[in-house]
């Protein structure tokens, strides 16, 4: 099987985000593999285990610095990896596109495989675009994935624990969730390994990525400090358990 | 901008309170709303859609069988018929768990921009606010394009009357079924009788301190007589003391309850990705020096194990 894996480069989320001029963010702090993306990486490489003889193409769109996010997924087991370089912050519709116009390129795939949504611009959309511009059928917050009879069954998480199980004819595109796997953490050895394998960089031009019909753009960006004023609510336990209950009664009116 | 259309969720025979909440944001923008209905309309709900200000009511109907008309492919579909038919410039749905898997489909074979999670969308200038980053910013977003599409965060607004003559529309799609993707099984098992995460009014969380899978029985129980939903830490995750479905946090559920109560949780970066919009926040803490406790609306310093029963036992 080819199987492509998109990759996003991110700020840690663990980061202090400063943002310039009420429009981007300062890109000083330290940037990793889209979390998603791991387990996005780490069932490429459970399938290429099933499937010997299967190939892992990492492909990231992002500038010169995202680099270092697929060698982080060559480090993980990807084979190569593509880079769609462009300075330009692409929204989703021109993202899908240009993984989209990059696959077509190298393809053709037999499988997709996102993260459920990027930790920094919470999209959740690039895995269905890059869908209907293929026209493969699409899943999210996948939990589960088995190919049986050339066919993908996949189990998706909604919420509250409740799944729904897909079967999807290949080629097909898949959004991780976090129940499908625990990351591959790479070892040493994985990492240096990891140098000497491929990465081709591709740009939008050369590409011919389409406009899109439409876009997002974001006009201000502000920091979302809920600053509150804790107030105490000291005594003996039960007199603490009786001004919880007064407070959910009488101030937020969530109980009756 | 023409027309907006409504994506609708019904439970029980009911509009869902975070559905109407939508209503009353796209009201503030929109003169004239339309509701989209997938599952079967009764008096109730017409009702309660026409109290909120929706002018339009369309019953899309789908094939009966359930796993043709809970396959979100199908359900995307027919939405988007609905908008070409109905020629709605603008289509809103809630980023609930099946919005999720739903608006994206929508706007990828609209091929139209679209925003999830906004805490608030202005239909006439497509302008929407959503956070980014874990939380740590808000962004607006200027959406462009023949038709726009927005993922409403449940519970951004309170619901609030707006009585109107509401008129019903039928509208029969009939596409083929989608040959590439079929829904095999489904289940609700876990959420049965328990309130789901992302819609509570009230989220009892538990973390670290909780110490075992036994003991989370404890945030479970409470949540019960709160009529709350429980919710989690990673850690708690981690630990295989709930599954997956409870964590809060920024690779969790994103709410925003009226009520967050956070128990034995440390208040990490990335546990308030998920909560920090709660309209309020209480916190059980026995370290007084805890993250949570500087950034909450209550701080309860002391023992969970303590206190937990004792509310237990006053309800
Ligand atoms: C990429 C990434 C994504 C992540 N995503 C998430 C996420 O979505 N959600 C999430 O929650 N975390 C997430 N984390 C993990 C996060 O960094 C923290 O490790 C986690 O939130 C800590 O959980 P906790 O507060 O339960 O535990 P701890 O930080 O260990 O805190 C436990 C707290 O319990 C208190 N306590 C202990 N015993 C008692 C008692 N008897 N009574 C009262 N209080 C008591 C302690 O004082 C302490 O404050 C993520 C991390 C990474 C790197």
């Amino acid at each position: 099987m080819q199987i492509y894996v998109c990759v996003k480069h991110v700020p840690d989320s663990a980061a202090n985000i400063h943002i310039v001029d009420n429009l981007k963010i300062e890109e000083s702090v330290p940037f990793l593999l889209n979390p998603y993306d791991e387990h996005a990486v780490t069932e490429a490489v459970v399938l290429k285990n099933q499937v010997p003889g299967s190939e892992i193409i990492a492909v990231c769109l992002g500038k010169k610095d995202a680099e270092s996010t697929l060698r982080s997924a060559l480090a993980m087991g990807a084979d190569r990896g593509l880079l769609v370089e462009t300075e330009k912050v692409c929204d989703s519709m021109t993202t899908a596109r240009a993984l989209h116009a990059a696959i077509v390129k190298d393809g053709p795939a037999d499988m997709i495989l996102t993260g459920k949504e990027s930790i920094d611009n919470e999209g959740m959309q690039t895995q269905f675009r890059i869908g209907a511009l293929f026209d493969f059928p699409v899943v999210t917050n996948a939990v589960s994935l088995d190919i049986k009879n050339g066919n993908a069954i996949v189990t998706c998480e909604l919420a509250g624990g409740r799944t729904r199980t897909f079967d999807l004819s290949l080629p097909c595109v898949i959004g991780a969730g976090r129940g499908l796997n625990t990351p591959i953490y790479p070892t040493f050895p994985d990492v240096v390994k990891s140098r000497k394998k491929p990465i081709e960089t591709l740009t939008l031009p050369e590409l011919n990525v389409p406009a899109a019909p439409g876009s997002a753009k974001i006009v201000s960006m502000t920091p979302l400090v809920q600053k509150r004023h804790p107030r105490k609510i000291t005594g003996t336990p039960s007199a603490q358990a009786a001004e919880i209950i007064r407070i959910l009664k009488q101030e937020a009116k969530v109980l009756s | 901008m023409k027309q907006a259309g409504i994506v609708i969720e019904v439970e029980h025979n009911q509009v869902k309170e975070t559905s109407l909440g939508m209503i009353t944001l796209a009201g503030r923008t929109a003169e004239s709303l339309t509701a989209l209905v997938m599952d079967g309309i009764t008096r109730e709900i017409t009702d309660q859609l026409a109290a909120h200000g929706v002018h339009t009511i369309v019953d899309l109907v789908l094939p009966d069988a359930p796993e043709i008309r809970l396959n979100p492919a199908v359900r995307a579909a027919a939405v988007v018929h609905a908008a070409r038919e109905l020629t709605l410039d603008r289509v809103l749905g809630l980023s609930s768990p099946e919005g999720k898997d739903l608006l994206p489909r929508v706007a990828a074979l609209l091929d139209a921009p679209l925003v999830m999670d906004c805490v608030d969308v202005d239909l006439n200038t497509g302008l929407a606010n959503t956070s980014q980053y874990s939380g740590k910013v808000m962004a607006q977003i200027q959406l462009t394009g023949e038709t726009l599409v927005f993922g409403v965060r449940p519970n951004a607004v309170p619901p609030e009357p707006r009585p109107v003559q509401a008129k019903t529309v039928v509208l029969t799609d009939n596409e083929a079924v989608p040959e590439n993707i079929t829904l095999r099984s489904w289940d609700n098992k876990d959420s049965e009788g328990r309130q789901s995460l992302v819609e509570a009014d009230i989220i009892i969380a538990g973390g670290r301190g909780l110490k075992n899978k036994d003991n989370f029985s404890l945030i479970i129980d409470c949540a019960e007589k709160l009529n709350a939903a429980p919710g989690a830490s990673r850690v708690a995750v981690d630990e295989g003391w709930v599954p997956y479905a409870f964590q809060v946090g920024q690779t969790g559920e994103k709410v925003s309850p009226q009520v967050y109560i956070a128990c034995g949780i440390s208040g990490s970066i990335q546990h308030f990705a998920g909560m920090k919009t709660a309209k309020m926040i209480i916190a059980v803490n026995r370290d007084e020096n805890a993250a949570i406790m500087a950034n909450c609306d209550y701080q309860v310093p002391g023992d969970l194990f303590d206190i937990l029963p004792e509310i237990m036992k006053q309800l």
